[in-house]
């Protein structure tokens, strides 16, 4: 048995009167890929906060293992002020005292391995595309080589050509450095090509974890209308705001 | 006694949100002064920073003190020759620059512009969760983002106000001189007769005052800020404004405690 880098027991989160996360209960193994899928609104970015420490949760606890992390944010959340090689070597440059040139050929190292070329290094954030700058936000969180890397809906807002560049990427990356993996996601085809085992987060809650297979096997009505995609349900979306 | 009630019930409510805000910004405050005292420092934001604040305010302050050491000649004239006490323009136009005019004009010139394109810039980076990005790359941005900004509103401040106090008793001079045709030695040996230390200390204290309450605020609004646009247009005005009121406050408390204790 694999030894545990993320535990969640019984985590509670709410904003005011609005209970977001109602008792989560999730583990993570190292090296192991696990995606949290999900309605929009049902907690999975509280849930990856809470884990980040970015959030505290109200009740319950959460335990991490790992050393160093990496994160790939929905919006890439690269820094405007910086360019691109900049972002890379951020982490690099602040903690190692290293020099800037030599920061400079280790982040171009980086970029090569998520599919940009070195021209890329000099340039600012604000003149990329969304996939690119999807790229080079997962050339920064692999660059410290961490053990955990968390991807935040890293296909969100992509076609789905580069959904899929994306996607590969991820699964290389996680592989070449053995780390551990945890993302959040409601695109099933991500899902599916990411995971080790997927666990679905609805109303606050883990309703059904299992790997692909299971996934395609379960007779979970909640699980099944997600992964098909139908309105016709157990799921019923919110369409008025007094409901 | 209904309607009493209500009253009662959105005064609580204001007083509350009140209350909640002073707090939060008192816990935002010892932060900020806990990440400028304590190591890692970032010297190259730092500098960064008193480029922005320092040099680049600095037309804008010029222009300001200038003008306004100007206006108190024409004012101080006006309203001194009714009485022949002309020798005095110079004397006035020194306390009130040195005393007032720098510190207040330059701390409003540069809440609108510094202040605003700090709660402007960190506010976008939290709704884009830049902040969050820089937390994950284990980097605290209260010592990154906000104690670099904080020092060199407090180390730049000074220094304007300094420049800010030769030139608008320089445009007191131009008015005096050129103007109302004093005699050139004459307004110099007074005003250098009348210029006392504490007129320099106490404007330059009030400056380091400013320069951290502009600061403060641009960084706590652009930091609390949510949503989108909206809400980083929300928080820059928040910081101008906020900043504004407590640079009077501030102003009043500074003179009460220099000049009439």
């Amino acid at each position: 048995m694999k030894s545990v880098q993320i535990e969640l027991k019984n985590v509670h989160k709410a904003f005011g009167k609005k209970v977001v996360l109602d008792g989560v209960d999730l583990t993570v193994h190292k090296g192991e890929s696990v995606v949290i899928i999900g309605g929009s609104g049902t907690g999975k970015s509280v849930t990856l906060k809470c884990i980040l420490g970015l959030l505290k949760p109200d009740k319950g606890s959460v335990k991490f293992n790992g050393n160093q992390i990496g994160m790939l944010f929905q919006g890439a959340a690269l820094f405007d002020s910086l360019s691109v090689w900049e972002n890379v070597a951020f982490a690099v440059l602040q903690q190692s005292g290293m020099t800037r040139e030599k920061a400079k050929k280790i982040a171009i190292q980086n970029l090569a391995e998520v599919g940009l070329k070195p021209e890329v290094a000099d340039v600012y954030p604000a003149d990329l595309s969304g996939g690119m700058k999807k790229r080079v936000g997962l050339a920064r969180a692999i660059a410290t080589k961490p053990d955990t890397l968390f991807f935040d809906e890293p296909t969100t807002g992509l076609d789905p050509i580069m959904s899929d560049v994306i996607n590969d990427l991820i699964v290389n990356s996680v592989k070449k450095l053995g780390a551990t993996a945890l993302t959040i996601t409601h695109d099933m085809q991500s899902a599916k090509k990411i995971a080790d085992r997927i666990a679905m987060l609805y109303e606050g809650k883990i309703i059904w974890m299992g790997t692909v297979k299971e996934l395609e096997k379960t007779k979970n009505p909640y699980v099944r209308q997600f992964v098909a995609g139908s309105s016709k349900g157990p799921i019923q979306m919110q369409v008025k705001a007094d409901e | 006694m209904q309607q009493f009630l209500t009253f009662l019930n959105t005064l609580g409510g204001v007083m509350t949100r009140f209350f909640y805000a002073t707090g939060e910004l008192a816990i935002f405050t010892g932060k900020v002064i806990g990440a400028c005292v304590k190591r890692p420092f970032y010297f190259k934001e730092l500098i960064r920073q008193l480029v922005e604040i320092g040099f680049y305010s600095l037309p804008v302050v010029a222009l300001t003190t200038l003008f306004s050491g100007m206006v108190i000649a024409i004012q101080t004239y006006e309203a001194v020759s009714k009485f022949s006490a002309e020798g005095a323009v110079s004397m006035v136009v020194l306390v009130a620059v040195t005393r007032e005019l720098a510190p207040v004009m330059a701390a409003l010139m540069v809440a609108g512009r510094i202040g605003a394109a700090m709660a402007a810039e960190i506010g976008t980076m939290q709704v884009t969760e830049q902040i969050d990005a820089l937390t994950t790359l284990n980097t605290n941005p209260f010592k990154y983002l906000i104690a670099p900004r904080v020092l060199a509103g407090v180390l730049m401040m000074p220094v304007l106000v300094l420049i800010g106090d030769v030139l608008g008793v320089c445009g007191g001079y131009m008015v005096g001189v050129y103007k109302m045709d004093f005699n050139a030695t004459t307004y110099l040996v007074n005003t250098w007769n009348y210029l006392r230390p504490m007129d320099i200390i106490s404007g330059m204290t009030k400056a380091a005052v400013f320069g951290f309450i502009i600061a403060l605020m641009g960084c706590y609004n652009g930091f609390k800020s949510k949503g989108g646009a909206q809400g980083v247009g929300q928080a820059t005005t928040n910081a101008v404004v906020s900043a504004s009121i407590l640079i009077l406050i501030f102003n009043y408390l500074l003179t009460e405690a220099f000049f009439n204790m």
